[in-house]
């Protein structure tokens, strides 16, 4: 009774003080409840502040005791008035706590800090997250109530229930009932509650909840039912969390399985449909990563507002620039060698060294910074952790695309016609009409394009150097011998699958050790079916 | 019947002989500062470039002979250096940095509290020789058993030699093997005995060396100019009509697989003391590949032309890389394209082709071979 008649005279005369400042000054607008409490000497008088304060559910509230706990609260000694300062020795910014405004500067002499103990701290902690819960911005609720998830406190209990009442978010009411519920597990419960809890708990694919539920399914629980009930949930959310790892698990094969299928399509068409290993292919691949950069580049210093376009450009530039190298390394090599493969194979291994040395005379051998631009940037987060990077998932959906567009090339227009023409029969298709010599360029700088393409998607997601392609160029092999020579539809097929194993097999063996093992097991299989997963049959093979 | 050493033959023992004991003598009998003494370095770098030959005449086995282009021959020949580096880290005993007397340096750094079994009988240089000889071979023979029977050939055993080199990269590189990692094995001290950093020492190696080319290079001769051979050419030529005389193809392509690859293990082994480190570089598929164009340019299926091909890239590669670095992977990839497509047939080939237009330009009247053909 003393406190109050004590608070409020004291409250009263820091009303009256705080008009008078606020006539002298102009400084502060507006008072909040519990607020001249904060600057008193005794502790159990701020802690009175505190409450006060965030009973108000005052918008300034949340930021006032955070800046409190951080030590960013200050009042000024001669008139008590308590400002948000930063800064130090002469230098302090002050903000006004309520109307969040600058209201000039003040030297550290001048100003006292608000003093806070731990057990000042645990109260604002506690006043914060009930604060948040009701915070304006759905995100911050959320995150209160997941903070709520991960550290149960039945104190809170009261303050979620009211704060649930009101909510309209969704995802905030689950994320509100999981915190509830995870504080309604605590043995001190009735047991309906509990059980109740442990069900509510079971549905949720939050990361929290087998910590949860763990400790419940062991001889600790004196209460079977309650024990039972756990057992039975835990059991549902383990199912679903191998589940969501499979499902992350095949997301990441798939992954791995479009990169290997956007750098095995070109070969696909210069090894598969033309019989010519070329082992520059992968210095097609970088190429198309370098003018990826380069385009960049131009774009940062002509036109950074439209840097997000960069990769638009880059993508038929890139298709010209090593269709054009690859037209040109027909003409010039490869043509004198048909028939002759291993000799091709020479060739332009030959040709990879001069164009990787020519890369690194002119660009230097250290990586270049190729940026991603926003639209591909950050993650798409599925239920039970599982992450989706929009990069990746951009670059599925662009192999899948140029894997289109190259079938529908071949399928539907009169070069396509012609290219298979030539394949199945050069000579008929020369008594046709067709320039096979003609048809060969085009088909060459066709397979080192769409690899040009492929350095574009590889730049976003590998570092784009010199060696770049050689880290490419064995497994784009292995995918197309594996796939089957001359069919793209085995191309696909042998990317997806070599990347899935790849993916699924990687968390048990480790990463070398599954690549090696995905190695081996090509080489096996070639010797169970030399000309692939979808070999040609009939006469073409004998060819 | 031909004599078992041709002419090239004869030409090609020489001039090894007559480099190897004459560079052992300039080096030993002739004073420091003289013009014509040949320095401890550089009896180290004949020996490496009497390796690459050897290694070279084992690729030209299987490729000039058998038609097995194989894209993994690097590994035999990494292999045969392993076999060698693990009984050298033997031989250091407790000299290491850690001074352990049972385990290798890196071993102790792994924290492996005692050695791998497959570690076992290397302290004996007679059972390491024979392992580098019985490891390629072995990894040879599974893999040709396996590729020749199922008729996997051309451009297919290329690329899976080819994974398997780059497969076996991939497994050395990891610590977990018990090779040393990335580091390879290194810091040898000496072998039977012998300091291998003393002038003699080297000398000696170098020596073995040419000795093992030379040994090297008679048994491919034998074996390619025996009735073996006559058959292996014919599968080499035409496949399908060997089989289809009655023969098995696979068995004959087996036998030079396994062989040529026994042949690049000793010149893997070989190579180790001299350069003093064996590492996953070596089973690098751009290595393997390099070593079909040292083929390549001397002259595919002639044998003496590998040796000097190997010679010839490898004291370029010398030269440029200390002279004009940048220059170097322009000139190797330049000599790649030029060999296929202006000198398919290899320098001694060219030369052959030479001598005989001299010939027949000297003897018109002499029935030409290639007249008949055409």
């Amino acid at each position: 009774m003393r406190d109050l008649i004590k608070f409020v005279a004291l409250f009263l005369s820091a009303l009256a003080f705080a008009s008078v400042a606020a006539v002298a000054s102009a400084q502060a607008s507006e008072t909040l409840p519990g607020l001249t409490l904060l600057s008193e000497k005794s502790a159990s008088k701020r802690a009175k502040g505190i409450e006060q304060l965030a009973d108000s559910g005052h918008p300034s509230a949340a930021t006032i005791l955070n800046a409190m706990a951080e030590g960013d609260l200050y009042f000024r000694k001669r008139d008590n008035q308590l400002f948000i300062a930063t800064g130090s020795g002469d230098a302090f910014v002050l903000t006004d706590p309520v109307s969040l405004d600058e209201v000039g500067t003040a030297s550290g002499k001048e100003l006292k800090k608000v003093r806070v103990n731990n057990k000042l701290r645990r109260l604002i902690r506690g006043f914060l997250g009930g604060l948040n819960l009701t915070h304006s911005d759905a995100k911050v609720r959320l995150e209160a109530a997941s903070n709520l998830l991960k550290n149960p406190d039945p104190d809170q209990r009261t303050i979620l229930m009211k704060a649930l009442e009101k909510e309209g978010d969704d995802s905030v009411v689950r994320a509100m009932s999981l915190a509830i519920a995870a504080i309604d597990i605590r043995p001190e419960v009735p047991q309906e509650k509990r059980i109740a809890a442990v069900t509510t708990l079971g549905d949720s694919d939050a990361s929290e909840v087998r910590a949860l539920l763990t400790p419940l399914t062991g001889d600790a629980e004196n209460d079977i039912e309650v024990r039972q009930a756990a057992i039975i949930a835990l059991d549902a959310v383990e199912d679903r969390l191998v589940l969501y790892r499979a499902i992350g698990g095949v997301f990441q094969g798939i992954s791995l399985g479009s990169v290997l299928l956007l750098a095995a399509i070109g070969l696909a068409i210069t090894f598969g449909v033309m019989g010519v290993i070329n082992m520059a292919h992968g210095e097609m691949v970088m190429i198309g990563a370098y003018v990826t950069f380069v385009i960049q580049e131009a774009f940062r210093s002509a036109a950074p507002e439209y840097f997000g376009l960069s990769l638009a450009v880059a993508v038929p530039a890139a298709f010209l620039a090593s269709g054009m190298i690859g037209i040109g390394l027909e003409r010039s090599v490869i043509r004198w060698l048909y028939g002759r493969p291993l000799e091709t194979l020479l060739a332009t291994w030959g040709v990879s060294l001069i164009l990787q040395q020519a890369v690194r005379s002119i660009f230097g051998p250290t990586n270049r910074e190729v940026g991603n631009p926003e639209w591909m940037s950050g993650a798409m987060e599925l239920a039970g952790g599982v992450l989706l990077t929009y990069n990746r998932i951009w670059i599925i959906v662009f192999a899948l695309a140029v894997l289109f567009g190259v079938w529908a090339l071949i399928r539907f227009t009169s070069i396509g016609l012609e290219m298979r023409a030539v394949t199945q029969n050069r000579r008929m298709a020369n008594a046709m009409g067709i320039r096979s010599a003609r048809v060969d360029a085009l088909t060459f700088g066709l397979g080192s394009g769409v690899a040009g393409m492929a350095g574009v998607a590889l730049s976003q997601i590998d570092n784009v150097s010199p060696n770049l392609g050689q880290s490419y160029i064995i497994d784009s092999f292995m995918v197309v011998v594996f796939g089957g020579v001359g069919n793209l539809w085995g191309t696909l097929v042998g990317a997806l699958s070599l990347g899935v194993v790849n993916k699924f097999l990687e968390p048990v063996s480790g990463a070398v050790l599954a690549k090696i093992i995905v190695l081996v097991a090509i080489i096996l299989f070639i010797q169970r079916r030399p000309r692939g997963l979808f070999a040609l049959k009939g006469r073409a093979v004998e060819n | 019947m031909l004599s078992l050493i041709d002419g090239k033959g004869r030409i090609f023992i020489s001039a090894v002989l007559v480099v190897a004991l004459g560079a052992v003598m300039l080096n030993a009998y002739t004073p420091t500062g003289s013009s014509f003494h040949v320095p401890d370095y550089m009896i180290g770098l004949i020996g490496k470039y009497l390796c690459y030959a050897l290694l070279a005449i084992s690729v030209d086995l299987v490729w000039g002979y058998a038609g097995i282009l194989s894209l993994g021959h690097g590994a035999f020949f990494a292999l045969g250096g392993y076999a060698m580096g693990m009984h050298l880290m033997r031989e250091i005993g407790d000299r290491g940095v850690y001074g352990n007397p049972d385990l290798p340096d890196f071993m102790v750094f792994l924290n492996w509290q005692e050695l791998p079994w497959y570690w076992n009988g290397f302290d004996s240089p007679l059972f390491a020789i024979l392992m580098c000889m019985i490891v390629p071979g072995a990894l040879a023979f599974g893999f040709g058993w396996f590729a020749f029977r199922s008729r996997v050939t051309g451009v297919y055993l290329s690329i899976i030699t080819q994974a398997m080199t780059f497969a076996l990269m991939l497994a050395f590189f990891r610590n977990d093997m018990g090779f040393g990692g990335n580091n390879g094995l290194t810091d040898f001290k000496d072998f039977l005995g012998f300091d291998l950093q003393a002038a003699g020492t080297r000398s000696a190696l170098m020596l073995s060396s040419a000795a093992a080319l030379i040994g090297g290079y008679l048994v491919c001769r034998w074996m390619t100019m025996s009735k073996y051979g006559r058959v292996l050419a014919a599968v080499r030529d035409q496949e399908s009509r060997t089989r289809f005389l009655g023969y098995r193809p696979e068995g004959y392509k087996l036998v030079a697989f396994v062989v040529s690859a026994m042949i690049a293990g000793v010149a893997g082994a070989l190579f180790v003391p001299q350069v003093g480190i064996i590492n996953p570089g070596e089973f690098s598929p751009a290595n393997s590949i390099e070593i079909i164009v040292w083929v390549a340019l001397g002259g595919r299926g002639t044998l003496v032309g590998a040796a000097l091909g190997a010679v010839a890239v490898n004291y370029l590669k010398t030269y440029l890389t200390g002279a004009l670095p940048e220059i170097w992977l322009f000139a190797l990839g330049g000599l790649f394209i030029a060999v296929t497509l202006f000198f398919p047939k290899g320098i001694v080939g060219e030369i052959g082709r030479f001598t005989n237009l001299i010939k027949r330009f000297l003897k018109p009247s002499l029935p030409s071979m290639e007249v008949r053909n055409d």
